[in-house]
């Protein structure tokens, strides 16, 4: 008898059902974590996300696939509950008992703070990229959109017709902002003033990535999570109309 | 039923992300826009209305905060599956790039956050003149 191979068996075919089992123990450690040995000053769900984070690395080394954790086969399941559909699914659901009154307050900041989000972060990859002695404008609009979101690297570059290693730099600029914005938020939330429902909207804004903000937010304070979530849900696509087009055409203009 | 809560909650999210596609499609851009906001938007419209008329019963309204304290749990599981290789070995113009707009973007939120509480004093202002 083959123990294990029964056990991946039943793991592979059962995955979601698995998931739940095998986050609920990483998120079991990671508040008694922060309960004994930080005295609750880091939140359980900030180190949660660097425990996730941390798996998906060694998840990733060991199989040299794309999605981390799920990539082993027995844990595959983590991918459906870490997914598109049951992310956006509990994304929408923390809107229950959110007040519209706070998002009309935000209302000109908000749309500020989208359009500034993703103008500088755009800059940023622009000028880092030039730095780093790309001269096409198409690599460089490409790496300066990655910088916006890991989404909107890829579009513009299929927009563009960039190289496929540019490419490939904007998803990993994009990424690693992601991963940024997950880690830092709780740690420079009230420095910042991260504490209100407008606050939050406007974070949302200028960060962008939905995950990252979904994350950070969830690590910083449960309550703030749908006003982040909800502007930062416009902020791919807004990005990935005006990288290709204005920003594209003002980049080529300027040089 | 908690089901009621669930279907609705779901119903919100389809509607949502299917406006997001349709001004994907119109603005001609390869994306979804703003899907899941609308879907939130919808949802806190309905369930602000139904839940002060009594049509959202107290077990519905448990089918949607069920899944609304699966959120964490989700994000951990979202962040599991990350291609943190990538983003490692994206070479120092990645890591660079990514890091820098976030900061920007960091510094930025005092400055807006600012804005959205001033607009707002003037807007009680207005009221009270």
């Amino acid at each position: 008898m083959d123990i294990a191979a029964i056990i991946t068996k039943i793991f592979v075919k059962n995955g979601l059902v698995m998931s739940f089992m095998v986050i609920g123990i990483c998120v079991y450690i990671s508040y008694f974590i922060s309960d004994k040995f930080t005295n609750k000053r880091i939140h359980g769900s900030a180190i949660a996300i660097i425990f996730g984070l941390t798996l998906a690395y060694i998840g990733g080394s060991i199989t040299g696939g794309k999605n981390g954790l799920a990539d082993i086969k027995f844990l595959s399941g983590i991918g459906l509950m870490g997914g598109g559909m049951l992310r956006d699914f509990a994304i929408v659901s923390t809107a229950f008992g959110a007040k519209l009154e706070e998002i009309k307050k935000t209302g000109l900041a908000g749309i500020l703070s989208l359009f500034i989000g993703v103008i500088s972060s755009y800059i940023v990859g622009v000028v880092l990229a030039m730095m780093f002695g790309y001269k096409d404008v198409a690599s460089l609009a490409t790496i300066g959109a990655g910088a916006v979101t890991f989404i909107v690297g890829p579009v513009t570059g299929a927009a563009l017709g960039a190289s496929s290693e540019v490419v490939a730099i904007s998803i990993a600029a994009g990424v690693v902002k992601s991963i940024l914005v997950m880690v830092l938020t709780p740690f420079v939330a009230k420095s910042v003033g991260l504490t209100t429902p407008q606050a939050a909207m406007v974070y949302g804004g200028l960060m962008g990535t939905t995950s990252g903000t979904a994350a950070g937010l969830a690590a910083t304070d449960p309550k703030l999570v749908p006003y982040g979530a909800m502007t930062a849900t416009f902020y791919t696509g807004l990005g990935c109309l005006l990288c290709p087009s204005i920003l594209f055409l003002a980049t080529r203009a300027i040089l | 039923m908690a089901i009621y809560g669930v279907a609705l909650l779901s119903f919100c999210m389809f509607a949502g992300v299917f406006i997001g596609d349709l001004l994907g499609i119109s603005l001609g851009v390869k994306a979804n826009v703003g899907g899941v906001g609308f879907a939130m938007l919808l949802l806190i419209l309905i369930t602000e209305r139904s839940t002060k008329n009594g049509t959202l019963s107290a077990k519905s309204q448990e089918g949607i905060a069920f899944w609304s304290s699966m959120y964490i749990p989700i994000v951990v599981a979202m962040t599991a599956k990350q291609n943190v290789v990538a983003a490692v070995k994206g070479g120092p113009l990645a890591i660079l790039a990514g890091t820098v707009a976030v900061l920007v973007a960091f510094a930025f939120i005092p400055i807006l956050s600012k804005l959205s509480v001033s607009s707002d004093k003037s807007a009680d202002k207005g009221i009270n003149q």
